[in-house]
């Protein structure tokens, strides 16, 4: 180790890195936030959502799953940018079926605590209505498609942590779906079981354990805090 | 730059707001403004509304403000949130259903006809009533929206936040924790 | 209805390919590209038959199943016909010729007729602008320069049963079409030496010419080449790989395909050169699935150079050099084209572009340091080892060094392959090419630019307008606005979907486009669109996963600058007009109620 440990520059605050770092990981690490969607530290990174598309030196890069470099420049909360997570919300928001007041997951959602971040008020773009069928053959979760937003957490998981290969992704363009590997391509077929991470690791409510909906009133969810609405 | 001095006191804002394919919660959030309900009435003054029961909207006057509150189920909320376009300056979608089509659209994937039967028992086929679209709608995909206040419903300090801003003349900016969802 | 439905034939047709392709399931797409070959589609429960036998999980193998255009997972026809669906073809009539097959064989695009026995549906760019309109039969053949009369005999013979095998053999013609040789369609010389002569230099000499060459890669980014095979033969492994990438998706691009047809020595010449300077054991070709046709031909190719010493243990005579090629087919899907989504492919997964770093040259395929270069890129490799890197240098410009291939097609009396020195204007092509009257070309493809008839004294070359290689002309009967829209649903159809700027963006310019193409009433679209559209364009300049989203809206960018006026015209509404159509809208109800009064109707414009 050098005297002075090697930074970076996010938004004028200097980050310390460490070998290995991404831009994303240095930063939480510094209690610094970048809004994204689809990364975990419990897991690879997939760069799908794009939500923490930074400049750094000037270029457009994901957070998430670029190295952090020594001395480099990384512009985070810039008025483009701003607009940029702005438009990547709402296409989100069009492409699925995300109706808050209707889901359970509503106040623990990082979607939605994120569009409310970035200053959504509406939608922009015309709803594409997606009309996917509800998968609730699990006895203990149910599968959501119309609110998958695809940022293969659970594909990860399942891979990764669980070592059952439950999802994987499929078709491709604006068709692309979250696939489930069972012989009927249902739910309930599968390996997944309600103790796997890649059962609870769903950042939106497509994938929902069963009979645990409303159980924390509203006032005490996740992102009804202040603190943790940003 | 120096403005203009005033001499008489500025003329009261004309403020339109109506419930399509809603539930009023909107409206009812609104009134949650509670005793800034006075300030309010000192500088607008209502126009269509539940509130003053004034059928059509800026028939006389244009309006400076629309609030929508509801998604767009049948033509005659098409043709009322046409007019209200056409009759204010500034459109503003109210609530998650204004926004989104909302808790309403749920029946989107279902045929009207088989609805209105299983829920009628025979179709209502009265001239009188408005038909319903086959999907309910958000309105900004018939209507062209100046701002949008989400929230189910939005939070009375939102209303308020966003008429002030309004009434100053200022581009509406929620403040934090006003945007939420749900 | 087919074999694939009754489990017995088709399992044992994906047996016998995976046994043939020893149940690697690096071969993922090869097996489902040679099983399809004979069941026509790919059931779930073959699909699963596969999974199991490769060690792979059912969701994996339906996953790059659904990910590849060619690929079918709904029963298709016996016989299954795509048309070429690049603006060029459809500048010469594809559309109605597609009409007319449909309706003399009784089906509609995209469907299977009662029986089973054909399906007529589009795909992208088959890459013989040239002789267009084209299509593509069974993934395998391809019947160029469709007409009227040629489609009644085609269905003809569709309608009386006859294999392919027996079609009229003129149909398949493919021709070169150079109208413009240099040194790279001139071909080797033939007192050229010979590859064994070339490599007795040291792999740092072939370096170090291909460096002095300045040669920069001809598949669109113009990387130097000899900083990628440098970067290459330093990386830790003891394996390496030497890709040519042979996926010719860019709509209007069809230079590699003549590369190859007629070239295939030189093409494979520049392979072993890079493999000899950067130390690699194993070379694959990724022949797009447009291109199957050739795959014969470059087989034999390789198997007389394998009997020829050039490749296999010892190639070319060099004690410890081994070093062999293999081809992999594509199976449609244009992203491919992208190195990193190439090496995905080739190791049998979904043709998605990985997280980068580590760069290819780093880790590629299956872990190990890889070089991928353009057919082109190899092909001048050959000329270069053999004349010297100072040789090529001296043609071009000095960023833009040697000479470039382009696949002129669309409005001139003589489109084919041309082949100038980088530096040439844009002007003395369309001269040459007999295109009167053009009002902009289309340089490199749909992700290139589009060049305006003011800037035809532009140059193509690296610090000008750079090109990957087409040149699709338009003469001022062309509507621009039609013509991004066609590439916008090109970028959409071809979109691999992991981005959410590139997934849903260019599906979003779709609708907006197709909205103002379509517009009802006399409003039209108005000023909101336009905006919108904006919008989108610089949400996908700013920040997607690969080059293919970040270009998606080149056309889009370009045409609004340029051709404003094409747009403007369909936006003369005063107010914004829905997309819906609010009286069908209605439809339900009034069928319900069985009215039909004014009051069951609505207008869709919004009065002005």
């Amino acid at each position: 180790m050098s005297a002075v440990d090697p930074t970076f520059d996010l938004d004028g605050q200097p980050v310390p890195l460490q070998p290995g770092d991404t831009i994303l990981s240095a930063a939480a690490r510094a209690g610094l936030d970048i809004p994204h969607l689809c990364w975990s530290d419990e897991v690879s990174g997939s760069a799908s959502c794009r939500l923490c598309t930074v400049l750094a030196d000037g270029r457009p890069v994901a957070a998430c799953v670029t190295p952090a470099v020594a001395g480099q420049k990384v512009e985070c909360r810039t008025a483009s940018l701003a607009t940029q997570r702005l438009r990547l919300l709402q296409m989100l928001f069009v492409e699925g079926n995300h109706f808050c007041p209707g889901c359970e997951k509503s106040g623990n959602c990082v979607l939605q605590v994120q569009a409310e971040r970035a200053g959504m008020t509406a939608l922009h773009f015309e709803a594409l209505n997606p009309e996917r069928p509800v998968d609730a053959s699990h006895p203990d979760v149910l599968f959501e498609p119309n609110r998958c937003i695809l940022c293969q957490l659970c594909v990860r998981a399942s891979d990764e942590i669980d070592g059952k290969r439950v999802f994987a992704i499929g078709g491709h363009g604006i068709a692309t779906r979250l696939l489930i590997d069972s012989p009927s391509g249902r739910l309930g077929d599968s390996a997944l079981s309600v103790h796997d991470r890649a059962a609870h690791i769903c950042p939106v409510g497509a994938l929902l354990p069963k009979r645990v909906g409303f159980a924390v009133p509203i006032g005490r969810r996740r992102f009804d805090n202040e603190d943790t609405r940003g | 730059m120096n403005a203009p001095v005033a001499s008489t006191p500025p003329r009261k804002l004309r403020v339109a707001t109506v419930s399509l394919a809603g539930c009023f919660g909107c409206h009812m959030s609104l009134l949650d403004i509670d005793e800034r309900l006075f300030d309010l009435v000192e500088r607008v003054e209502f126009d269509r509304s539940p509130l003053t029961d004034i059928k059509t909207v800026g028939e006389h006057d244009r309006c400076d403000i629309g609030l929508v509150e509801g998604g767009l189920c049948n033509a005659e909320n098409v043709e009322v949130l046409r007019a209200f376009r056409d009759r204010c300056t500034v459109l503003v979608a109210v609530g998650a259903c204004a926004i989104t089509g909302g808790l309403p659209a749920l029946r989107n994937h279902l045929d009207v006809g088989t609805v209105l039967q299983s829920v009628y028992g025979r179709v209502p086929d009265d001239p009188e009533l408005p038909l319903p679209l086959n999907r309910v709608l958000p309105i900004h995909e018939v209507v062209h929206i100046d701002h949008a206040l989400p929230g189910c419903p939005p939070p009375a300090d939102a209303f308020w936040q966003l008429l002030q801003d309004l009434m100053a003349g200022r581009a509406p900016a929620s403040a934090p924790g006003l945007i939420r969802y749900d | 209805m087919d074999a694939a439905d009754s489990d017995g034939p088709a399992r044992l047709a994906a047996d016998a390919v995976m046994a043939r392709w020893r149940r690697d399931p690096h071969a993922l797409v090869q097996i489902l590209r040679d099983t399809q070959a004979v069941t026509h589609w790919l059931s779930r429960p073959l699909l699963a038959h596969i999974a199991g036998a490769l060690g792979l999980t059912l969701a994996q193998v339906e996953g790059v199943a659904g990910f590849y255009r060619f690929f079918h997972t709904r029963p298709v026809g016996r016989t299954r016909l795509l048309f070429s669906d690049n603006i060029t073809d459809r500048m010469l009539g594809s559309e109605t010729l597609l009409a007319q097959l449909c309706a003399r064989l009784g089906v509609a695009p995209g469907e299977v007729d009662a029986q089973g026995r054909f399906s007529v549906d589009r795909c992208s760019c088959t890459g013989l602008c040239d002789q267009g309109p084209a299509l593509l039969v069974n993934h395998h053949q391809v019947v160029t320069r469709l007409d009227a009369a040629r489609v009644d005999a085609l269905a003809d013979l569709l309608l009386a049963g006859t294999p392919v095998g027996q079609w009229p053999a003129e149909w398949f013609a493919v021709v070169d079409g150079v109208q413009r040789a240099d040194v790279l369609l001139g071909g080797l010389a033939d007192d050229a030496p010979a590859l064994p002569v070339v490599l007795a230099q040291s792999p740092q000499a072939l370096l170090d010419e291909v460096a002095a060459s300045g040669l920069r890669g001809r598949g669109g980014a113009g990387f130097p080449a000899a900083r990628k095979w440098l970067a290459c033969r330093d990386a830790a492994g003891d394996l390496r790989v030497v890709v040519c990438n042979a996926d010719e998706g860019e709509p209007g691009t069809f230079k590699d395909r003549v590369l190859l047809a007629s070239h295939a020595d030189a093409v494979f010449d520049g392979m072993t050169v890079a493999a000899r300077a950067v130390g690699a054991q194993q070379g694959f070709v990724y022949l797009r699935g447009e291109y199957r046709f050739l795959l014969p031909q470059l087989e034999q190719v390789l198997a007389r150079r394998r009997a020829q010493g050039l490749l296999g243990p010892d190639a070319c005579g060099i004690s410890g050099f081994d070093f062999d090629i293999a081809l992999h087919l594509g199976a449609g899907a244009y992203v491919c084209g992208e190195e990193s989504a190439l090496i995905e492919s080739l190791e049998g997964k979904r043709g998605t572009p990985r997280i980068r770093p580590p760069f290819p040259v780093q880790a590629g395929y299956l872990g190990r340091p890889t070089v991928v270069n353009n057919v082109e890129t190899f092909c001048a490799v050959a000329h270069i080892a053999r004349r010297g890197g100072a040789w090529w240098a001296g043609i071009g410009t000095a960023q833009s060094t040697g000479t470039k291939i382009h696949s002129v097609s669309g409005d001139c009396a003589r489109p084919g392959l041309y082949e100038y020195p980088l530096g040439t204007p844009i002007a003395q092509m369309l001269d040459d090419c007999g295109a009167r009257d053009a009002q902009a070309v289309q340089v490199g493809g749909p992700s290139g630019t589009c060049v305006p008839a003011p800037e035809f004294n532009r140059a193509i070359a690296f610090e000008d307008v750079p090109s990957a290689g087409a040149f699709m002309v338009f003469d001022r009967t062309r509507d621009l606005f039609e013509v991004a829209r066609h590439f916008a649903r090109f970028f959409a159809h071809e979109s691999c979907g992991l981005c959410t700027p590139c997934r849903v963006g260019t599906e979003l310019v779709v609708r907006r486009l197709d909205k103002l193409a379509h517009a009802r009433g006399a409003g039209q679209g108005s000023a909101f669109d336009i905006a919108l559209l904006h919008d989108l364009d610089t949400a996908l300049h700013s920040g997607t996963h690969c080059g293919l989203g970040a270009s998606a809206c080149n056309p889009l960018r370009d045409t609004l600058r340029h051709f404003g006026a094409a747009y403007a015209q369909r936006a003369t509404a005063p107010q914004f007009q829905p997309d819906v159509d609010l009286d069908a809208e209605l439809s339900s109800a009034r069928r319900a109620t069985g009215r039909d009064d004014a009051g069951a109707h609505l207008h869709t414009d919004t009065p002005a």
